[in-house]
């Protein structure tokens, strides 16, 4: 965000008050800030993580494979139960996806047009600032972490996150290898075996699969989009003005979800 | 002290006994749920707070109106209100006690608890909520038993007591505030999102709490030598006249912002409350009976003659605390949560070991105060003597 013309003057005014001055009165009062705006826009080295969904490329069973390549990776057990269900990546109409934007005469397209939903990796995140234990986080290159293995369970993030993205492990995610009825909807979990295990208590969600990233590879559902139809899912670094997803912002009209609630969702759609 | 707990008529013991076995059910179904995890709840992933949390809500505010009586007393000096302000304390701090079980019970993971301890989030307004309530119960036990026991011994409590007590005034205001910003600070929550939600707690605290303890007052009137007075009920009754008052007009200024301005997302939590939404309308029962409770209760409490005679006075006070439960205990936060941020509507009902648990930790919660006031009532009784 930087310092504007408006802040300075509201932290020059204060400081005044308490006989502070110059960057002194700077680091007291909005610590972090300046060096924020002396640097360039894009530190260099750090990437910001972001991705555009092309919708007009999206069907409803690419949507599928994309959920189930993400399911898949990260164990996504299926309880067969709305109330219980997982969800790291989902699709929602429009009228859901966007309340508020639709109205009556609404393209017919449009109007029965399912979205691909994920976590939005927002850069300003409410989850993350109500943890009271600090399990979800944000790393420096923008992805909104969980650390399953610390969560204490108390659903502050499920309240914050205006966007429904964060799911809540209410039972043992291991009893779908033991209960009959559950075992048919889940007949090889678990199905990654190199991904951590999680309990029951803890809140879970995408997470534009961080494992992989550091193994420089594309997030599961970016991998399996584009096997079938190439950039329907592009995931990229907004930092580099030469990446993908600059250039598709920079070519299309995009919209996200929410954007009035200040959260700079990171993740856009292309309609 | 807690010798005079010890000694009790057959009435006293009977009623513990009872008290127990509601904890002993509590305890059993809590186990359950610690096995099988907060499915055996009705929560989901769209009303991911349910019960429990929305009884928490409700208790805070009658710890927090403990300080209804402690303020006119220490600050005011209005001498009265010494006769009763340690029933105001140990009813505060038994429901503390409900507050502290009631989110231990909510935990997904309950056993990692201390990790709130030790990796300490200022940014984070439950991390001040357990520091705020857990402060508040001590300084409600030392300033409580301390007072008590100088009122036994004939002597005047020391000076840190009255310290402490000054610290407890602004420190109730306080738990109840930080526990709305819980709920007010949430982006995407249009019913909580509202900046008179800390105001129309600590009105609606110092209604519910102050009536439950004109009630309880009745109660030891009743079942003791000791009368906490009729001066000093008619005083606690005139506090929960306004309060009452600014509870209800708080909640008409929450429903013209919403309802003049016509913004879908600030009416539709209000629609589906009263009126039900997508062919889910079961809490609208609740909120008109609440409604119909709160008009009775503005009747009796405004009108002297009803308000100055005790029967009518009881009545009253249980349509407050009825109608203050319903608004807290179940519309707040069911309400809050539907529709979901996708304007879904996903039913939530407890179920009825959710609903064993909680009165578990309601038991537990009586249980704790009717040993305090056992122990304050016969401290009074052997001081009148």
């Amino acid at each position: 965000m930087g310092v504007n013309r408006r802040d300075f003057l509201k932290i020059a005014g204060i400081a005044g008050l308490f006989g502070l001055s110059g960057r002194a009165a700077m680091d007291i009062l909005a610590p972090g800030e300046l060096e924020a705006a002396e640097k360039p826009v894009a530190p260099p080295g750090v990437k910001r993580w972001a991705m555009v969904v092309d919708s007009r490329k999206m069907d409803e069973a690419l949507m599928d494979k994309c959920i189930e390549a993400c399911h898949r990776e990260h164990n996504v057990p299926n309880y067969g139960n709305p109330k219980e269900e997982i969800k790291w990546v989902w699709k929602e109409d429009y009228h859901h996806s966007f309340p508020g934007q639709q109205h009556a005469f609404i393209e017919e397209d449009l109007k029965h047009k399912e979205f691909l939903l994920m976590c939005n990796h927002c850069s300003n995140p409410p989850c993350c600032r109500v943890c009271p234990t600090q399990a979800t986080f944000q790393r420096e290159d923008g992805i909104i972490m969980m650390d399953m293995h610390r969560c204490i369970g108390c659903r502050f993030c499920m309240a914050a996150c205006p966007f429904g993205a964060r799911s809540f492990n209410w039972g043992d995610p291991w009893r779908v290898t033991r209960v009959e009825e559950l075992k048919k909807l889940n007949p090889d979990f678990p199905t990654n075996r190199t991904y951590p295990t999680r309990s029951k208590g803890v809140v879970e969600k995408c997470t534009f699969c961080a494992s992989r990233l550091a193994r420089g590879e594309v997030p599961a559902c970016v991998e399996a989009a584009n096997e079938v139809t190439e950039g329907a899912l592009i995931f990229g670094d907004l930092n580099d003005p030469e990446s993908g997803v600059r250039e598709a912002l920079r070519k299309h009209y995009s919209i996200r979800r929410k954007p009035e609630l200040g959260t700079e969702p990171n993740l856009y759609f292309i309609v | 002290m807690l010798d005079t707990a010890l000694k009790g008529r057959q009435g006293y013991w009977s009623w513990l006994i009872f008290l127990l076995a509601l904890m002993g059910v509590g305890l059993g179904c809590y186990l359950y749920q610690f096995q099988e995890g907060l499915r055996i709840t009705g929560m989901s992933r769209d009303v991911s707070w349910g019960f429990y949390i929305a009884q928490f809500t409700y208790l805070v505010g009658v710890a927090a109106s403990g300080v209804m009586v402690v303020l006119p007393y220490y600050l005011h000096n209005y001498k009265a209100f010494g006769r009763i302000t340690v029933l105001g304390e140990f009813l505060a701090i038994a429901a503390i006690t409900m507050c502290l079980l009631f989110i231990f019970v909510d935990l997904g993971n309950p056993v990692r608890i201390l990790n709130v301890i030790l990796y300490p989030t200022p940014n984070s307004i439950l991390f001040w909520d357990m520091i705020v309530l857990n402060v508040y119960l001590l300084l409600n036990l030392f300033v409580g038993w301390n007072v008590l026991s100088a009122e036994r011994k004939g002597i005047p409590y020391r000076k840190w007591v009255k310290v402490l007590a000054y610290i407890s005034i602004p420190w109730a205001f306080s738990i109840h505030t930080v526990t709305a910003f819980l709920y007010a600070g949430l982006p995407g929550r249009h019913f909580w999102l509202t900046a008179i939600m800390a105001a129309r707690f600590l009105a609606s605290a110092f209604c519910s709490g102050p009536a439950l303890l004109i009630l309880l007052c009745l109660i030891v009137r009743k079942v003791s030598r000791f009368d906490p007075g009729r001066e000093q009920i008619r005083t606690l009754s005139g506090i929960v006249a306004y309060a009452m008052i600014l509870n209800v007009f708080f909640f008409l200024l929450e429903l013209f912002t919403a309802f003049y301005s016509q913004i879908p997302s600030h009416k539709i939590h209000f629609i589906f409350l009263f009126a039900g939404l997508e062919g889910y309308g079961k809490l609208a029962p609740w909120m008109w009976t609440a409604t119909g409770f709160a008009i009775l209760s503005l009747i009796l409490l405004i009108v002297p003659a009803t308000r100055r005679n005790l029967d009518t006075l009881a009545v009253a006070c249980a349509a407050v605390v009825i109608a203050t439960w319903i608004d807290k205990g179940l519309g707040l936060i069911i309400g809050g949560f539907t529709p979901n941020p996708f304007e879904r509507v996903t039913p939530y009902w407890p179920t009825t070991p959710e609903i064993f648990i909680t009165v578990g930790v309601w038991a537990t919660g009586f249980f704790v105060l009717t040993v305090l006031y056992k122990m304050a009532v016969s401290v009074k009784e052997e001081v009148g003597a």
